[in-house]
């Protein structure tokens, strides 16, 4: 098929609009990452545009000097390692359960985890909720008390419906019990839904910011996040980064305390995002 | 039902770690709903303090900050809705037109990187691109001989700045649903409309705009469902007491008024009586959605 001469610019269009798309979410980090190996002088006097300008890793020394940043980045390790895996560990087995037809009251429990998709308590009895448990400025509220999501427990349980029974039933026979066949034939036919869903927990826990500011007050139990807040959002860099004589201060701080919390994810990001491509794509057909 | 359970009584043990989290951190906080109709004391605790009927309730809707809440809450929604729903559609139908296969990867995984990037830094990064003095965006605006804006500390820029952030965060993510739907349309289609010989933008209006209608419509009445839910994390980030006049939402003011100013019952009030509208919204959508369009989400 011959293009026709409009074909041909609305393809050239296309192409120009789409690279726009993808320097404009680019940009901003491109910035950051730039201001954060520049001179303050130059940050602050608009040299720096687009690319880094008289090379310093002072900001970083700064950064990496600043005690709160490495507590905060291990609260946050630690908050997604065992957050994930009770989430995982509550997810998985109930979303299984939930997917057995054996299971008398299935429709019912099936009803009640819906309607929560529909309606919850609300910020403030959660919250009067965590402190009558006695669990404020506990790590355990984190862990435990956003372990479930129910959009998560659903996506799961749609995809074990779709393991044929014959498999498990051949187990069965051979004499295994419900949990050996989760263990062993399920879970190993599951690895790609499995992968999915801990990465969309591990993310959002990894990113996890309002319910650590309410519910947690000790600077030692922080994660990043909150502390980001402040550091960042605030705009008030601690006195260890400020107390330096060489005189780096506030704006590449903060541009390097930025590219310090998301390497993580920026790293990482590119292999992840298939899995969350393949969930969202599950969750809008089944859910 | 009884020699049912006891036959399959590991599937209850499996199913009790889900049951009792729903239980202890979903429904227990729904008994506490309660102290919106009560005279919250935090020594009576829940059970024990007295009822106060529907004067919290009364209390809100009859105060000068249930009109600014609700129209603030409403205006980010509908202009969200305007600006910023059709974004994704036209990102996917862009991408779908796009025949070099590693360009069109390139761009989407890179249109996606915003969405893993957390509230916080990305409100970190628009606080301090704008910010008055050393912020790029004033550098910027100082060297094209403008005069410098505190853009934040501005009641009239909030909105703007508010959903232009979400979408460059969100739109490109939101764009997947779309891709999928674009990608399931039937190719024979294409086929014949090129046979009878519509232009490619005949094409586009005919075959591929009606492929992904229903996807749209869906997204859309979930968009509807959602018009008084306006998340307050990034508000909480963004906003200042100078911008409270255009930038305060319903759920920012229970914020403020339950966990900052230790209203509980009061904030509970607001907080449950926004959950039933958007609950009432959602029902109401669904059915419209349903009856003129086949599509509703239950």
């Amino acid at each position: 098929m011959l293009e026709s001469r409009a074909e041909k610019w609305f393809y050239a269009l296309n192409y120009v609009l789409l690279a726009l798309v993808a320097i404009g979410a680019l940009y901003p980090f491109l910035y950051v990452l730039s201001a954060s190996v520049s001179s303050p002088e130059a940050v602050v006097t608009g040299a720096v545009v687009l690319w880094p300008k008289q090379l310093t890793l002072q900001a970083y020394e700064a950064v990496f000097r600043e005690h709160g940043i490495w507590v905060g980045y291990a609260n946050t390790i630690f908050y997604t390692v065992a957050g994930t895996l009770v989430s995982m560990a509550i997810s998985v087995c109930g979303a299984y359960s939930l997917s057995k037809k054996q299971l008398a009251g299935r429709k019912l429990f099936n009803a009640i985890i819906a309607v929560t998709l529909f309606f919850n308590a609300g910020m403030i009895p959660v919250y009067l909720n965590f402190r009558d448990l006695h669990l404020l400025d506990s790590r355990a509220a984190i862990v435990f008390g956003f372990a479930v999501s129910t959009f998560n427990v659903i996506i799961l349980r749609t995809f074990f419906q779709s393991i044929p029974e014959e498999i498990e039933e051949a187990a069965r026979i051979d004499g295994a019990g419900q949990a050996a066949i989760l263990w062993r034939i399920v879970l190993p036919l599951s690895k790609a839904a499995l992968a999915t869903i801990s990465l969309f927990y591990a993310v959002s826990r990894w990113n996890g910011y309002f319910w650590a500011m309410l519910l947690l007050r000790s600077r030692d139990k922080i994660p990043l996040q909150v502390l980001l807040n402040r550091l960042v959002v605030q705009m008030k860099p601690s006195d260890t980064m400020m107390t330096d004589s060489s005189g780096a201060i506030g704006e590449t701080i903060i541009y390097a305390t930025i590219v310090v919390a998301i390497v993580p994810i920026v790293a990482v990001y590119p292999f992840i995002q298939r899995y969350f491509v393949k969930g969202v794509t599950i969750g809008s057909v089944k859910g | 039902m009884k020699s049912r359970l006891r036959q399959h009584y590991p599937l209850y043990l499996l199913l009790a770690p889900l049951l009792a989290w729903y239980a202890l951190f979903v429904f227990k906080p729904m008994y506490g709903l309660q102290i919106a109709f009560k005279d919250y004391s935090v020594f009576l605790g829940i059970e024990n303090s007295p009822w106060a009927g529907l004067s919290h309730f009364r209390a809100f809707l009859g105060s000068e900050y249930f009109l600014r809440v609700l129209k603030n809450t409403l205006l980010i929604s509908i202009y969200s809705l305007i600006f910023s729903f059709p974004v994704p559609i036209v990102l996917a139908l862009l991408l779908h037109e796009a025949k070099n296969v590693v360009f069109r990867r390139a761009v989407q995984t890179i249109a996606y990187l915003p969405h893993f990037i957390s509230i916080v830094v990305v409100c970190g990064i628009v606080t301090n691109f704008l910010a008055p003095t050393n912020g790029i965006a004033n550098l910027l605006l100082e060297k094209l001989g403008m005069g410098k804006i505190y853009f934040l500390a501005d009641a009239d820029y909030f909105r703007t700045i508010f959903i232009s952030m979400n979408t460059w965060k969100e739109a490109g993510f939101l764009a997947i649903v779309y891709i999928a739907a674009l990608t399931g349309i039937n190719p024979e289609l294409y086929e014949a409309a090129v046979i009878d010989g519509a232009s490619k933008w005949k094409r586009v209006v005919h075959v591929t705009i009606p492929g992904i209608l229903p996807t749209i419509m869906i997204m859309l009445l979930l968009k509807i469902g959602e018009l008084l839910e306006v998340g307050y994390e990034a508000i909480i980030l963004l906003y200042q007491p100078v911008t409270y006049r255009t930038a305060d939402v319903i759920s920012s003011y229970v914020y403020r008024e339950g966990i900052l100013n230790g209203r509980y019952d009061m904030a509970t009030a607001v907080g449950l009586f926004n959950s039933i509208v958007c609950l009432l919204l959602l029902v109401v959508s669904n059915r419209l959605s349903k009856k003129y369009t086949d599509n509703g989400l239950w």
